[in-house]
């Protein structure tokens, strides 16, 4: 998948400090289209800042992020109207609002109303739970359930790109596998490129191409996801002794 | 009955802050104590205009509310970059330096002597000089004020500003500019607090600064909070309360020697205990 080929979305030597202390230090990520790549590493390892960084929510120190190689300012508004996708951890769903409302709110900038409800549908199409659940207020969903509808939330703008963070957090074994599938089908079927940051390694190497391990805010490994699994840096990396 | 009226009268020029003060508080999530400051600017501008022209009273009201955006716009600038704490900090700050305003620039306001003998309003030419006609006037204003907030708090733009309430970075994940909701929701509740300034002005016929003090802004929000935040009708009701309820306690018959500060203290032991009860207020959404 990681040919000399046109890069969809890169960080180049991105440094992130917060009061002092390196989140990132000179890191250095790529994806391409279509692929979805992994991002690994212990706790505090930088994996979050990274999409963090991508998306203007994590300042820059040093480093440049490159949209179709070349640069640009990552602030929120301009990174969404690039095509690119973020479904923050925690699902942060609006609880107040309806299933229906929610997905409303991803679709900003939509202008036309007859292609806001036809993207509705579109996303609801994907994830048959929400369409029955569609004038349900979100906060009354289940955990699988809100995670779903961050995913499709984020499905709203049609994105190039979706960056997940987290999407297994707090849900039992069956929904995670069931929360996968879903990643795997929106990457195959919508051609959507993906960066996830997920703890849960096994079923994250299920779905991605090539991944990168993180240690203390830098890279100490990059590989594809079957390489990386048994090459042992995983197990090295996550009990210390790296 | 004229007692009546002019109970009715400020029942409706409160529930109009109440409204308005509930767009920003309610809705969008922030604490803001700066609508006596917008109140007073509305209240003084038509009250100035009405007693040194002759441009009427829709004009000058009109001129108030401009002003009040204008101001709301500049200083809404600076209190949007903030929340939570701060953002009440903030307002706070600018509810102060209004009043010292309306206070000290004596050439403009005469200060603490305050304005007297602003004109009863006249519109197209009928003069609403006694406290039925007013009655009416107010409680057309109020109507429409209420039913511009539920315009808004129903629309896509209500919805985003539940939204900065609930989860301010979250939003701003899907490309929206809080910034800009936060502006205009600003500059809109400051205009509809000069509509209420106007409306006081031109009934109470003298207004000087003591109405516009940070207690003003502590009353309007209290309106809020027991009415029910991110509820229009718990504005209303807020406002029937908190301005009926010192009214009735006059009836009860403490001696008369300390009837005054009886019924004050019923009056505050009265909200403690409802917002023990009920920490969102009577029919509130939402809690602070």
């Amino acid at each position: 998948m990681n040919t000399d080929k046109e890069k969809l979305l890169q960080l180049k030597g991105v440094s992130v400090q917060y009061g002092g202390v390196h989140a990132l230090d000179t890191v250095s990520v790529s994806l391409d289209e279509g692929e979805v790549v992994a991002l690994m590493g212990p706790n505090g390892a930088g994996k979050s800042t990274i999409l963090k960084a991508i998306f203007g929510l994590a300042p820059l120190h040093t480093g440049r992020v490159l949209w179709y190689e070349r640069p640009f300012t990552p602030v929120p508004h301009e990174v969404v109207r690039n095509g690119i996708a973020f479904v923050p951890q925690g699902r942060r769903v609006f609880t107040t609002l309806s299933v229906e409302e929610n997905l409303e709110i991803g679709g900003y900038g939509i202008r036309d109303e007859k292609e806001l409800k036809k993207r509705i549908e579109s996303v609801m199409d994907m994830f048959p739970a929400l369409k029955q659940k569609r004038k349900t207020l979100s906060g009354t969903l289940s955990g699988g359930q809100q995670q779903m509808l961050a995913i499709a939330r984020g499905l709203m703008i049609d994105p190039k790109v979706l960056l997940l963070d987290e999407p297994s957090l707090g849900l039992a074994p069956k929904v995670v596998k069931e929360v996968f599938k879903k990643i795997a089908e929106i990457n195959k079927n919508r051609k959507t490129a993906i960066m996830i940051v997920e703890h849960n390694i096994q079923s994250l190497l299920s779905v991605a191409h090539r991944g990168y391990v993180l240690d203390k805010g830098r890279i100490v490994a990059e590989d594809e996801a079957e390489k990386l699994t048994s090459s042992g840096i995983l197990e090295r990396v996550f009990t210390g002794r790296l | 009955m004229e007692y009546l009226l002019h109970l009715a009268i400020l029942f409706s020029i409160y529930a109009i802050l109440g409204l308005s003060l509930n767009l920003i508080v309610g809705y969008t999530g922030l604490l803001s104590v700066t609508h006596a400051a917008f109140y007073g600017i509305g209240a003084y501008a038509t009250a100035l205009l009405l007693i040194k022209t002759d441009i009427g009273f829709l004009m000058s009201g009109l001129i108030g509310i401009i002003l009040a955006a204008i101001i709301a716009f500049l200083i809404g600038m600076v209190l949007s970059k903030f929340d939570g704490d701060y953002y009440a900090l903030g307002s706070m700050g600018f509810c102060i330096i209004a009043f010292s305003v309306f206070l000290n620039w004596q050439d403009l306001t005469r200060g603490p002597l305050g304005l007297p003998g602003i004109p009863k309003p006249e519109i197209f030419g009928i003069e609403f000089s006694t406290s039925a006609l007013f009655v009416i006037l107010a409680a057309v204003i109020l109507i429409a004020i209420y039913f511009a907030c539920r315009c808004i708090a129903n629309s896509s733009f209500g919805r985003v500003l539940k939204t900065i309430r609930e989860d301010e970075q979250a939003i701003q994940v899907f490309g929206y500019s809080t910034l800009y909701f936060k502006l205009t929701v600003f500059v809109i509740s400051a205009m509809m607090a000069a509509v209420a300034g106007s409306l006081f002005a031109a009934y109470i016929t003298y207004i000087d600064p003591s109405t516009f003090t940070i207690l003003e802004s502590v009353f309007v929000l209290a309106i809020v909070i027991l009415g029910g935040l991110a509820n229009l009708r718990g504005s209303l009701l807020g406002a029937l309360l908190l301005i009926m309820l010192p009214e009735i306690l006059r009836f009860v018959g403490f001696p008369g020697e300390i009837a005054g500060q009886m019924r004050e203290l019923t009056y505050g032991a009265m909200l403690i205990a409802l917002m023990l009860w009920r920490p969102q207020g009577l029919i509130g959404e939402y809690k602070l």
